[in-house]
């Protein structure tokens, strides 16, 4: 018995420290899941003369994809985006995160147009109370206005394929 | 001569530093209470700095949010239930104890008393084996001896 106490301290240690390394430090839970959504009203990137709200999106099932140009990250998901909006399962509104609107423009010209419509967070505000800290962040919100998912960091296909599109389809019904 | 530039450079080097330490607003009461807040503030981007000592992009924004806040008249405690609203009890440092910070906060007392539960079951079974008689022989002694005098045939 006292010959195996430290292999099994050991084996504890070893079992705390591997799952310990799987975790994502980066990945803090969102106290916003199962929340109503963040009220907004901003101007669209595309047309700033005109704005959109979360209002406006009532009874709709959508994916806000929080993006910038200046964001590295971002450009890895894209893709993924532009792919997913050709296949019209669902609507991605873009959120321009503390942008410039010429870059941000730019860079939808470069790389391509998923969104419906972009709005543009230049000050971050929005940003802050949608608890956004990094980069791109998606957020998938139901009819109701409530947020029902949140992937911080690049969204993948698996991730939409698994996560995000089962999720979605539930909600609409 | 040489030292006289050399300590005027290094005057001149303290006043730059000086000037960067300039808070932002006017108030130096508010700007201690922004600092006294956000030292409790964990920065997202930088997890292991508090807003206060964080220079990201998002820090700068959330202490502005802070002092703009502040300057609005709200307390302390409701720009800190604003922030957990936003981005959960993780950016406590000082997180409030219910169920899923139990392990958290109790944890440290739970090893403390498993720690000692081992050290007295311990010492308990050694007492234990001195009452039962278990004693140095006068064989094992004078071995003892030996070993510690350095001589032959105290090995083994």
């Amino acid at each position: 018995m006292k010959r195996f106490l430290p292999l099994a301290i050991f084996l504890v240690l070893a079992v705390f420290l591997a799952v310990g390394l799987q975790l994502n430090p980066r990945e803090v839970p969102s106290p916003l899941i199962d929340k109503p959504a963040p009220a907004f009203r901003l101007p669209q990137l595309q047309e700033p003369a005109r704005n959109l709200g979360l209002d406006d999106m009532k009874g709709k099932v959508w994916l806000l994809n929080v993006w910038a140009s200046w964001c590295v990250a971002c450009l890895d998901e894209h893709p993924v985006m532009v792919e997913y909006s050709k296949r019209n399962v669902l609507p991605i509104y873009g959120l321009n995160y503390k942008d410039k609107r010429e870059d941000a423009l730019a860079w939808l010209g470069k790389h391509g147009n998923p969104y419906t419509v972009s709005i543009q967070d230049a000050d971050g505000r929005v940003g802050i109370d949608y608890g956004v800290y990094g980069v791109p962040e998606t957020y998938l919100i139901d009819g109701n206005g409530v947020i029902r998912y949140k992937r911080i960091g690049p969204v993948t296909p698996e991730i939409f394929e698994q996560k995000i599109l089962p999720l979605a389809r539930k909600l609409q019904g | 001569m040489k030292i006289a530039l050399f300590i005027l450079a290094l005057l001149l080097s303290a006043t730059a530093v000086a000037r960067e330490a300039v808070p932002e607003s006017a108030d130096p009461v508010l700007e201690k209470r922004v600092v006294k807040l956000t030292s409790d503030l964990r920065c997202l981007v930088c997890q292991n700095q508090s807003l206060a000592d964080s220079h990201a992009d998002l820090a700068i924004d959330l202490k502005n949010q802070v002092r703009a806040q502040m300057l609005e008249g709200k307390s302390d405690a409701e720009i800190r239930d604003y922030m957990v609203a936003r981005y959960g009890d993780f950016v406590l440092y000082d997180p409030p104890f219910k169920a899923r910070t139990v392990l958290l906060w109790a944890g440290p007392f739970v090893l403390m008393v498993i720690g000692l539960g081992g050290l007295a079951i311990y010492l308990r079974g050694r007492r234990s084996r001195v009452d039962a008689g278990e004693q140095l022989t006068p064989a094992d002694r004078a071995r003892a001896e030996k070993m510690l005098r350095g001589e032959p045939g105290g090995e083994a």
